[in-house]
């Protein structure tokens, strides 16, 4: 058989709660250490024990790292699952089981291999405690398919000793179990098989991390010191992250105070009270939260941006609507963010693609409130803030300095001849605002309600309209300050493919595939609300385009088609919103359905 | 809310406090809420109470929710900053502000409405934080705003301007903060300044949370036959339960301080709550007996400082912030580096 060398994608079937997750991260970094492109995509349920959970590892030497849905080898490791699972092997695969009992013969494919390793025998011989030796079954086929995939041992090793080099009994306990699996696949089975992995130098200035994790360093690095949130999937790792770094990096070392203040709220109504409180007393604060948070959150960020106060809100996008899929990803909440709380409302979201770019956008985010006065959202997604991504290192330019936008000192207040709070210098959008405790003069009443230019309250319909017209024009300013796209030509192109988020990686390998077929397309990634001036002449270039996303409603659709000039029957919408993160298959399954109109036009 | 500019003019024989201002500079703009309100009382405690102390008006935050009550703080004190937010929400926006700067005064309005039910559940976190603020219910068991309809501080059997007799048991804020283990609870009416002025310039003192229940009777929705919170019932059932003075912190009074029958609470700021009367075997800082007594004498109006604790951490203290706001700290002392963060990275290999 052919063998192929750091190509190839595997899915192990677990159930959750069994410390299957430890044993995964395990393969994965180890994969990552000898320098291979990989991605991990963890596809969990939401539920602490018991129910069906997989993790999937691509490794792929040209760096595709989008989901396969081309199985090289299934672990079975559930058997609520078994029937399905067998199902996703391709075909000359392989499918690890359980060989402690008998396989059901109903599971059986005859055009697949089976490896079958009694692992929970092997373990109830060599493990006393109940709970290890559940553990350790999952570190046994970490060492089976250390053997199987030709993962370098020496990396393993390593890993075990840095991650368990003070916990004697557990780092034996590791060693002995990833023995016992690697011994006997290797006494029994051909190893490695036909696929496999070999060193690369692939990742030498990479580093592996979720998304979340970089989301909260950008918060730290970007210099906010008020957080307040309220426990929810997928977003809790931000504040989880955030907390540990403001503990390594914001004690002070003088006074040994924390230079920073982690609200865990009572419910997301507070969580942005809190943080548009913090901000107005000029603090730079932000939240954390998933699609419901934000619907609870929709009251006060309708104040924030009449009463012109600066907050950020992360929302790590999950699937909706209500409770829905809380541990599947989607591009969801696009239009609920953009338009948050009732009137007239418009917001600047940053929408990151992966891990690097929630570290850089988080602290743009901090810059763009307070430039702007205004709720800014950074659209993370559940797939990009909870895998692990292979990203290059995060860098810093010393030379940032926040942008704390237009605030009056003590000294400027004392030398103006009066402070009106919504009247800006003539030409310019955003006016000057002025903190509590800092000059009597510059005190004014925030409020929520109609108010004129001066901050004083009205019900005059010119006043009113006044005010509402310039907050849009600020709105439209900042789009000349948001993150531009990432466009990707390629000769030939005659149609646009447009996505966001985390469609990335599944988009651009997607469109090498179509060049590839004879189709070559152009690609734009959006990253940013309101439109840069390079998205509208990028549907202006093209004939149509295509828009990948992953919700029902073509949310992106929708903000192209009334928010730029372009026509409604230019935008082809390519909408995959089952949950799980994305494939190029399925954008390519979408795109080539119509080969008709693909034809005609690249005939 | 419309405000309306009051012409600033202070007779030179007006007193002036230690900042050498004059009760002038503690006002606001002029009030719109009906002739008569209980809140426009209120209001004039709170502008006689800021300006004893010598709060510099710029350090004072003063923030709000939705509702008659929650208009007042334009009345008084223009040189603060003060934050009308949303129904309810004006806890949330308070910690968030604390949060951000603990060097300040904060002071919350609110109304029955706005605390007991749509912002009931902030209140009560707000207690649990134990956050450094004096919050004060205007508290007249009425919708004002939208003329009329019962709150949750409307007493079983209470009728209602058209009629209609109340069923359901109201929230009591009083017993519900000494539930929730307030720190500092205190009930008073707006018809008694005398009371009030003391008491909220003790809340003001106090280290940690201070709610004030006001009862403020409505004069256009709720002060009718039949209301339990017009000015005749709240009169008729009026129960002065303590009786208390502040002292100024290095106060020439302070030798008078723990004198015989008197009752001492020194606040965290050296000011004294001095009580003058108290129940027999009334302990101030024994929540069970201000529970007892409110049982005692259901049906009245138990007003005066109930209970008060300077011993709890307040937020600030929990969380270990700076002294000086954190929104000021350099970006120095925020932001790690690119050479921490070139470290960091070997953590992610």
């Amino acid at each position: 058989m052919r063998s192929r060398v750091n190509d190839f994608a595997i899915k192990l079937a677990n159930v959750n709660g069994t410390g299957s997750a430890s044993a995964n991260g395990l393969i994965m970094q180890a994969i990552f250490r000898m320098g291979v492109p990989v991605s991990g995509k963890n596809l969990f349920p939401s539920n602490i024990q018991g129910l069906p959970t997989w993790y999937e590892i691509r490794v792929n030497h040209n760096g595709y790292t989008a989901r396969a849905l081309d199985y090289d080898l299934i672990v079975a490791m559930n058997a609520q699952t078994y029937k399905r699972d067998v199902q996703e092997v391709r075909s000359g695969g392989y499918m690890l089981y359980d060989s402690s009992w008998p396989l059901d013969e109903s599971l059986n494919r005859e055009d697949i291999h089976f490896i079958g390793i009694p692992l929970a025998q092997m373990c109830n011989e060599n493990f006393k405690e109940p709970r290890e030796r559940i553990l350790m079954k999952n570190i046994a086929t970490a060492g089976a398919l250390i053997e199987l995939l030709g993962i370098d041992a020496a990396v393993v090793a390593q890993l075990v000793e840095e991650k368990y080099g003070r916990k004697k009994a557990l780092r034996e306990s590791n060693q002995k179990a990833l023995k016992l699996g690697a011994d006997y696949v290797r006494e029994h089975y051909t190893c490695p098989l036909e696929f496999h992995l070999e060193t690369m130098h692939a990742n030498d200035d990479k580093i592996l991390i979720d998304g979340n994790t970089a989301t909260a360093l950008g918060c730290v690095y970007g210099g906010a010191t008020v957080a307040a949130w309220y426990p929810i999937t997928p977003a809790t790792s931000v504040m989880d992250g955030f907390k540990e770094f403001c503990e390594q990096y914001r004690k002070d070392p003088e006074t040994g105070a924390n230079n920073f203040a982690i609200l865990q709220a009572e419910d997301e109504l507070a969580a942005i009270g809190m943080v548009i409180g913090a901000s107005w007393n000029g603090a730079r604060a932000f939240t954390s939260t998933a699609g419901p948070g934000v619907s609870l959150m929709n009251e006060l960020l309708g104040l924030a941006y009449y009463a012109e106060i600066p907050a950020v809100v992360v929302d790590v996008q999950r699937v909706g609507p209500s409770t829905g899929m809380p541990t599947r990803t989607q591009q969801g909440d696009i239009l609920e963010c953009a338009y948050a709380s009732h009137g007239d409302t418009k917001h600047i979201l940053l929408i990151p693609a992966n891990p690097s770019e929630c570290f850089e956008f988080a602290p743009k985010c901090l810059d763009l409130a307070e430039q702007f006065q205004t709720p800014v959202f950074l659209m993370s997604d559940l797939d990009i803030g909870m895998n692990d991504w292979v990203t290059p290192k995060l860098t810093w330019d010393d030379n940032y300095r926040p942008n704390r936008g237009k605030v009056l000192t003590s000294e400027q207040l004392d030398a103006a001849k009066n402070f009106y709070r919504y009247l800006p210098e003539e030409g310019t959008a955003v006016p000057f605002r002025t903190l509590p405790g800092v000059n009597a003069k510059g005190a004014f009443f925030t409020r929520g309600s109609g108010h004129n230019k001066y901050g004083v309250y009205t019900e005059m319909p010119d006043e009113y309209q006044e005010v509402m017209d310039r907050l849009l024009l600020k709105h439209k300013e900042a789009a000349a300050y948001v993150p531009e796209p990432i466009i990707q030509k390629r000769d030939g192109a005659r149609v646009g493919v447009i996505t966001i988020g985390g469609c990335d990686p599944a988009v651009r390998e997607a469109l090498d595939i179509l060049a590839d077929m004879g189709r070559p397309m152009d690609f734009m990634r959006i990253r940013a609300f309101p439109f840069h001036q390079n998205v509208l002449d990028f549907l202006a270039e093209h004939d149509y385009c295509y828009v990948v996303e992953q919700n029902r409603d073509g949310q992106l659709c929708t903000m192209l088609t009334i928010e730029t000039p372009v026509s409604k029957d230019k935008i082809r919408p390519v909408l995959i919103y089952s949950g799980f993160p994305l494939s190029a298959k399925n954008v390519i399954d979408v795109i080539t359905s119509k080969v008709e109109e693909l034809d005609a036009i690249y005939r | 809310m419309p405000s309306i500019v009051k012409p600033k003019v202070a007779h030179p024989s007006l007193v002036r406090n230690e900042l050498g201002l004059t009760i002038r500079d503690y006002e606001g703009s002029m009030s719109t809420l009906c002739a008569g309100c209980g809140h426009d009382s209120i209001t004039a405690a709170i502008t006689r109470a800021l300006f004893e102390l010598s709060t510099p008006p710029h350090m004072l935050a003063k923030l709000s929710g939705i509702g008659c009550s929650s208009k007042t703080p334009t009345y008084f004190v223009g040189g603060a900053h003060g934050f009308n937010s949303a129904h309810g929400r004006m806890p949330a926006i308070a910690t968030g502000a604390s949060a951000a700067n603990r060097t300040l005064t904060y002071l919350g309005v609110s109304g029955d409405g706005d605390s007991l039910s749509i912002g009931l559940g902030h209140l009560c976190h707000a207690i649990r934080r134990n956050l450094n603020m004096l919050y004060i219910i205007e508290n007249n068991g009425v919708y004002g705003l939208t003329k009329g309809q019962f709150s949750a501080a409307s007493d079983v059997g209470s009728r209602s301007k058209k009629g209609e007799s109340n069923k359901m048991t109201p929230i009591d804020p009083v017993q519900l903060a000494l539930s929730l283990g307030a720190t500092f609870v205190a009930r008073s009416f707006s018809g008694d300044k005398a009371q009030l002025v003391p008491i909220l310039k003790a809340g003001l003192a106090h280290r940690g949370f201070a709610i004030v229940d006001v009862i403020s009777p409505c004069v256009t929705f709720n002060d009718h036959e039949g209301s339990t919170k017009s000015y005749k019932s709240t009169r008729g059932r009026y129960n002065v339960a303590t009786e208390s003075d502040f002292v100024p912190h290095a106060s020439e009074i302070v030798a008078e301080i723990g004198g015989v029958g008197q009752t001492n609470v020194t606040m965290h700021d050296g000011s004294v709550l001095r009580f003058t009367r108290l129940p027999e075997n009334y302990d101030v800082t024994n929540r069970q007996a201000a529970l007892d007594y409110l049982k005692a004498h259901q049906g009245e109006v138990v007003t005066g400082v109930l209970f008060a604790d300077e011993s709890v951490p307040e937020m600030h203290e929990m969380n270990n912030t700076p002294a000086v706001p954190l929104g000021s700290l350099p970006f120095e002392k925020l932001c790690p580096g690119s050479a921490e963060l070139a470290k960091l990275m070997e953590d992610f290999r």
